[in-house]
């Protein structure tokens, strides 16, 4: 299990998070949805260590994330997937090329990493691109290969950050139909997304971050009931009145 | 945990704490050789190999001009084979690896942090750093210890060919012959006068690379980042390679 507990988090005088706490349940999707630049990437870069909390503690598997040596990060890095919002391939390396990198970290014979590049490859449906560079590929294409990347380190959880954005709408289904099968391989996920059609058809769970802290959790169906008006807001895509309203009137609201 | 490099200026209380971080950073990254080892040498052909072109260029030049400009200034004061001794001596310590180190902190301290700098925007060195590997010991050792290898053996050609076009040109454009220019050459050579050259360049190959290790991995933004880096490690490296120079001759002659 993934606890995120009381993490604040601030860029210079900008606070990003503010307090956020949430649990990460094993066997299960659990999505948090948020405007952009509310902190949902940095929360994943939390959680595998590339960022420091200002306070707060991530746990993982109940070790505590800010107490690894480089050791420890490197074991807990090979228990997590990490599937970047624009896929961060290595441009300079094929497709084969870039999941090789992992399996050859974790020391895997040749044989183990063949059978392994072409079994994450199959399920995400692009076997036969082996050989090519990310130059080659569509926008979509090159998340696929950034989530064979991770399926093929068989890690414990994965962390998606966007996996939708920027995709026409077939695409974006077929990411989120990858995103349930690799739950249904059993593996823990947390999806970060503004995308609610994707949120709501991947999570078991979903939290709505606002103002840099978890503002409410639950089932898709909880939240999609939700009375609080700035979940119903953000589900239902109205903007702020206050944003839209003309400065008379703002200043007299 | 793994620090951010752009973190470069620590304050003066901390700077005992932070060169104590990053000789840590560097011996543990230094110590991880299964990671840098396989990665030495293709950084020793693009970044040496592929930069003796450039360098016998230059050597070319400087040396007709050498040996015209010493035949300018000894004609009618002192013996002509006089020539062969400051083309040998300012080529093999002076001009030789200078004008190298020069080029080649344009040429590969350039293609360092611009590689890098792309590979920071686009969340390809945390694709890395999630993948369990150190950015140091895949990122920055190779590359320093191939151009640290490589500078004084590609310097070592433009010296050869320095030489050889100052010999070309005395003999056909000067009043000269070979006897007398190798006179001039063998009777102020010292053994030290290459050694003291090939030093000299391999810690400006140190210098130029780890500025642009440092500048790329700094990177912020996204194109106007990479290239104000490039530019950085560009003059850093320049800067480097004349304060290098004085803190040689001073040392050593």
């Amino acid at each position: 299990m993934i606890i995120l507990d009381a993490l604040t988090k601030s860029f210079g005088s900008r606070t990003v998070l503010d307090g956020l706490s949430l649990e990460v349940p094993d066997g299960q999707n659990t999505v948090i949805i948020g405007p952009s630049g509310a902190g949902k990437s940095v929360t994943l870069k939390l959680i595998v260590g590339l960022l420091e909390p200002d306070s707060g503690r991530v746990l993982v598997d109940e070790a505590v994330v800010g107490e690894m040596d480089r050791d420890g990060l490197a074991t807990l890095r090979g228990r997590i997937g990490y599937v970047f919002q624009f896929a961060a391939l290595f441009d300079s390396m094929t497709v084969a090329g870039n999941i090789r990198l992992g399996l050859v970290r974790r020391g895997h014979d040749e044989a183990t990493i063949r059978q392994r590049i072409e079994e994450s490859l199959d399920v995400v449906e692009l076997s036969g691109s082996e050989d090519k560079l990310p130059a080659e590929l569509s926008g979509g294409m090159r998340k696929r290969v950034g989530i064979a990347r991770a399926i093929a380190l068989k890690p414990r959880y994965i962390l998606y950050d966007e996996p939708t954005t920027g995709l026409d709408p077939v695409t974006a289904a077929l990411m989120d139909q990858l995103i349930i099968r690799t739950r249904d391989l059993g593996v823990t996920a947390l999806v970060v997304t503004h995308d609610m059609r994707s949120a709501f058809s991947v999570g078991d769970r979903v939290a709505l971050m606002h103002d840099g802290a978890i503002r409410q959790v639950g089932t898709v169906a909880e939240i999609q009931a939700s009375h609080d008006p700035v979940v119903r807001q953000f589900i239902e895509g109205r903007p702020n009145p206050l944003v839209l309203a003309p400065p008379a009137r703002r200043s007299a609201g | 945990m793994t620090p951010p490099v752009a973190s470069a200026v620590p304050s003066r209380e901390g700077f005992i704490a932070h060169v104590g971080r990053r000789s840590l950073q560097a011996a543990r990254a230094l110590a991880d050789v299964p990671t840098w080892a396989p990665l030495l040498a293709v950084q020793m052909r693009r970044l040496g190999v592929d930069s003796v072109p450039i360098a016998i260029f230059i050597a070319v030049f400087t040396g007709i001009v050498l040996s015209l400009l010493s035949s300018y200034i000894f004609t009618g004061a002192v013996p002509l084979f006089f020539v062969g001794a400051l083309v040998g001596k300012t080529i093999m310590m002076e001009l030789g690896p200078v004008l190298t180190g020069m080029a080649l902190a344009g040429r590969v301290g350039a293609s360092i942090a611009a590689e890098l700098g792309t590979m920071k925007v686009t969340e390809q060195v945390d694709a890395l750093e999630t993948l369990a590997y150190d950015r140091y010991s895949y990122l920055v050792v190779p590359r320093v210890l191939a151009a640290t290898l490589m500078f004084p053996v590609v310097t070592a050609f433009a010296v050869a060919v320095g030489v050889l076009s100052g010999w070309i040109t005395a003999i056909n454009l000067l009043d000269l012959s070979t006897t007398e220019f190798l006179k001039g050459l063998k009777q102020f050579y010292q053994f030290k006068d290459v050694w003291f050259g090939l030093v000299k360049s391999a810690s400006f190959g140190f210098a130029v690379a780890l500025m642009g290790c440092l500048r790329g991995l700094a990177t912020e933004g996204g194109a106007q980042g990479v290239g104000q880096s490039t530019t950085s490690a560009v003059v850093l490296g320049c800067e480097a390679i004349l304060v290098l120079d004085a803190f040689w001759a001073l040392v050593l002659l």
